[in-house]
């Protein structure tokens, strides 16, 4: 039926409709490509036996190979078959809830006594960000938000499409490849009263750098001071130290001096369920009450873009965090993740240091987490690509999650050719 | 705690008005309550529905060793992305065959929508979007929040609780040249009243002549007449002329998997140029949204899309619940003319897919949920899915006593 009309209207309508159509979509040009994803696309296309990537920050193991943890498959199975394809009920969505927020404040906080927070689940550490930049524009529609320099290339993209304008403050030291902290309290001291700033609570993204716990009191007695508004942006929690608890420290000690934050968390690395997209965001509050409109408000706002997270990852997330037997199984598996990075640290270091290489790595295990911010130069990377298959973001951040015991020696050998001449 | 929180001014935001009759209804404690409110599929004995089909789907994705957890591509699944264009579109549709379709996965119809009016915002020149009046509640706020202006066009006619089709020819001739316009592809939500196959044809002349540019929003997919093509016929025609158009899709309801946000936004272009540079500019939308879409859903809905057996056998499950919310429409309609209720009750039986317009006032619904226990939205919407034959009875005397004791 549908072919009749289609010879007899495309006779009469195609020309009209072409010539409106093709001024419609003339003007839009091809988007750059994204500088994270696009490395895994092009080693994905690379055939090369000795490939190695080390550009997306997702864990791998000593073969090269995504792992899905056991405390995962063991919940997986659990839900199999299970009723609860139905739009998260708001029981299943609660245990998440408050389950992330206990790895964020301490499961005996009285902050989660008291309900003095608004949580809400969000998609993974990307939509928990996104959520409170929408909320922030909101209710501060003049405010900006600091970000550290450099910060995760997706920050930038976040807080800009929310209408949210930016403006950075020193973090990184290009010298030492260590904290530059000095210039980071002059910022924090010359931003106006009252600034959003945006932090990475542990594992810094992409440096790996970490501000000491010494470092953090004094940060957090600034903002204290400035009434700074602190987000954290916790992507790694447990990769930093290899201790949940441990990594959280620096968000406890801002509240302890009385901070009111902000929190996302993503369970996509450290529970390995990068495509299930889970996380969660928390905003602290005076009381129960106000926890409650600023709940309402974010699930509306994410009412909008796509009314709720999708259930599978809460499921999982929530029904390993509450089980004791399963959290510690987790906990157990977070640990070995991160004793594996650290070790192929001390081993890459190592090696570079037997090559006798003119340039000094120490900043390989000093910096923590997920990534080396190697101090590569573009050009060290484009070589490193073009000669050795090894693929890393332009900026020279290195996912040490995809260096194995097999290709270290490799990677070594590749880096100290592209920089033995300085 | 000494400092005061920087949101301490806020307040609470009204109730989402669709879900809040669920929290409502959930409060409830008679045994006698029935939720006509959100519109997900119920079973006979009033029970959410798990599909066999993605039981089977879903326990062959877990029993499969192979499989890992990495993150989908920003555009999400590509067998998904294909197949669902191929279930919209048609498999032989020679937009797909040119290559001309960007499909990309979002999370379900209100993510594929938001992406989609992101893009529109961005890109295209005509910021305007009409929609029918009325409209599923959430639309106002996804065009709008993504940078729209929201216009309505008449739709629905209260006198014939049928479709105003000349004050929609009205409105979409008089719309400027270029504007958007919202159409609802089968199973118009919330009145369930669609335009015959002459008068799609009628809209489609007029939309191409005044090059508007239509944007579908398909939910409903095999649950109007159990037909997965008949179902995609409005969208199909549009596509046949070869013009362009934008088709969000949801697997929420078809497939039953609500909770797992599995959609695709397709947008046909007039060439595979386009198309891709269209799909390049959807990925800078995401990417800042939630970087990349779900895995587990899509992946459930993949393979059921490419095994001919599968296939098979939900196309089976899919007719049996729009079969027996045709049976509903059917009991009801009975039910109240054998009760003698004043009014003509045929458009239960004439609109199509999941909802009821019943016509009922606020004032009748309010009663109808204090005495009656039971919940619709306040527009008189009703949903076929929440009904059962045993509870057609209960859902007849409240209807009755609303029309005949409350104006």
């Amino acid at each position: 039926m549908w072919k009749c009309f289609s010879t007899r209207t495309s006779r009469c309508f195609s020309t009209s409709a072409s010539n409106k159509a093709l001024k419609w979509w003339d003007h839009v040009a091809p988007a750059p490509k994204d500088p994270i994803t696009s490395v895994t696309e092009a080693f994905l296309a690379d055939t090369s036996p000795t490939k190695i990537n080390l550009g997306v920050g997702a864990y791998r193991d000593d073969e090269g190979k995504p792992v899905v943890l056991q405390c995962v498959k063991e919940a997986e199975a659990k839900i199999a078959g299970c009723d609860f394809l139905e739009s998260v009920s708001s029981a299943v969505s609660s245990k998440l809830v408050e389950e992330s927020v206990k790895l964020v404040y301490g499961k005996n906080s009285d902050i989660i006594k008291e309900g003095r927070f608004a949580g809400v689940q969000a998609l993974s550490g990307t939509g928990a960000c996104r959520l409170f930049a929408e909320f922030q524009r909101r209710f501060y529609p003049e405010s900006q938000i600091y970000m550290t320099d450099p910060t995760w290339s997706n920050h930038h993209n976040i807080w800009r499409d929310a209408l949210v304008p930016e403006r950075t403050f020193h973090y990184y030291h290009p010298d030492s490849k260590g904290l530059d902290f000095s210039a980071l309290l002059d910022d924090v001291k010359n931003a106006p009263d009252g600034s959003f700033f945006l932090l990475h609570p542990c594992a810094h993204n992409p440096t790996g750098v970490d501000p000491t716990e010494e470092q953090w009191r004094e940060i957090s007695y600034l903002f204290k001071v400035k009434n700074h508004f602190p987000f954290f942006d916790m992507a790694y929690q447990g990769f930093a130290s290899g201790d949940l608890d441990r990594d959280a420290r620096s968000i406890q000690i801002f509240v302890e001096d009385g901070n009111v934050i902000g929190c996302a968390q993503s369970f996509a690395k450290n529970m390995g369920l990068y495509g299930h997209r889970v996380g969660c965001l928390n905003v602290l509050c005076n009381d129960a009450k106000q926890a409650v409109a600023i709940k309402s408000q974010l699930q509306q706002i994410a009412r909008a873009m796509y009314s709720s997270p999708p259930i599978h990852g809460i499921l999982l997330v929530s029904g390993i965090l509450s089980d004791p037997n399963m959290k510690a199984l987790w906990v157990k598996e977070v640990k070995a993740m991160a004793n594996r990075i650290q070790s192929l640290r001390t081993t890459l270091r190592k090696s570079l240091e037997q090559l006798s290489s003119p340039l000094n790595w120490e900043h390989i295990t000093n910096q923590v987490g997920m990534f080396c911010f190697s101090g590569l130069t573009p050009e060290q990377v484009d070589l490193l690509l073009r000669e050795f298959h090894i693929y890393m973001t332009l900026d020279g951040r290195m996912s040490m999650a995809g260096v194995t015991t097999g290709n270290v020696n490799y990677l070594a050998n590749a880096i100290h050719e592209v920089t033995k001449f300085g | 705690m000494d400092s005061s929180s920087v949101f301490a001014n806020i307040v609470r935001a009204p109730e989402d008005a669709i879900l809040g009759v669920t929290v409502a209804y959930n409060k409830d404690s008679s045994p006698d309550k029935l939720n006509l409110g959100v519109g997900a599929y119920r079973t006979e004995e009033g029970k959410p529905l798990v599909l066999k089909v993605v039981r089977r789907a879903e326990q062959m994705l877990v029993n499969d060793n192979s499989r890992v957890k990495e993150y989908l591509p920003i555009v999400g699944l590509a067998d998904f992305n294909k197949l669902s264009a191929k279930l919209i579109f048609g498999a032989d549709s020679p937009a797909i065959q040119e290559n001309r379709v960007t499909t990309v996965q979002c999370l379900s119809g209100t993510g594929s929508l938001r992406v989609g009016a992101e893009f529109l915002a961005r890109h295209y020149h005509q910021l305007t979007i009409y929609i029918p009046n009325p409209t599923w509640g959430n639309h106002t706020k996804i065009f709008g929040l993504a940078g729209l202006s929201v216009k309505a066009f008449r739709y629905y006619d209260p006198a014939t609780r049928g479709l105003d089709f000349q004050g929609l020819l009205e409105d979409l001739g008089a719309a400027p040249s270029g504007s958007i316009v919202l159409l609802h592809a089968c199973a118009h939500n919330p009145t369930g009243v669609d335009p015959t196959i002459e008068q799609w044809e009628q809209i489609r002349q007029l939309m191409r002549s005044k090059g508007l540019l239509p944007f579908f929003d398909s939910a409903y997919q095999g649950f109007a007449s159990g037909n997965l093509d008949a179902d995609a016929g409005s969208v199909r025609m549009f596509v046949a002329d070869g013009g362009e158009c934008l088709a969000a899709q949801s697997y929420a309801k078809n497939m039953g998997l609500y909770g797992e946000r599995v959609g695709a936004l397709s947008i046909v272009c007039k060439t595979a140029d386009v198309a891709s540079r269209v799909e390049s500019q959807l990925k800078l939308v995401i990417r800042p949204m939630y970087s990349n879409p779900p895995i587990h859903g899509a992946s459930i809905v993949a393979t059921i899309l490419k095994d001919r057996d599968m296939y098979n056998e939900w196309t089976v499950e899919l007719k049996a619940m729009a079969v027996r919310i045709i049976s509903m429409r059917q009991q009801l309609f009975d039910s109240l003319s054998a009760r003698g209720t004043p009014g003509d009750w045929s458009h239960i039986i004439k609109q199509i897919g999941m909802f009821t317009f019943t016509g009922l006032n606020t004032k009748q619904v309010a009663f109808m949920t204090k005495e009656y226990h039971i919940y619709m939205t306040s527009d008189g919407r009703i949903s076929m899915a929440g009904l059962s034959s045993r509870t057609v009875p209960h859902l007849t005397e409240a209807i009755h006593a609303a029309v005949t004791r409350v104006d």
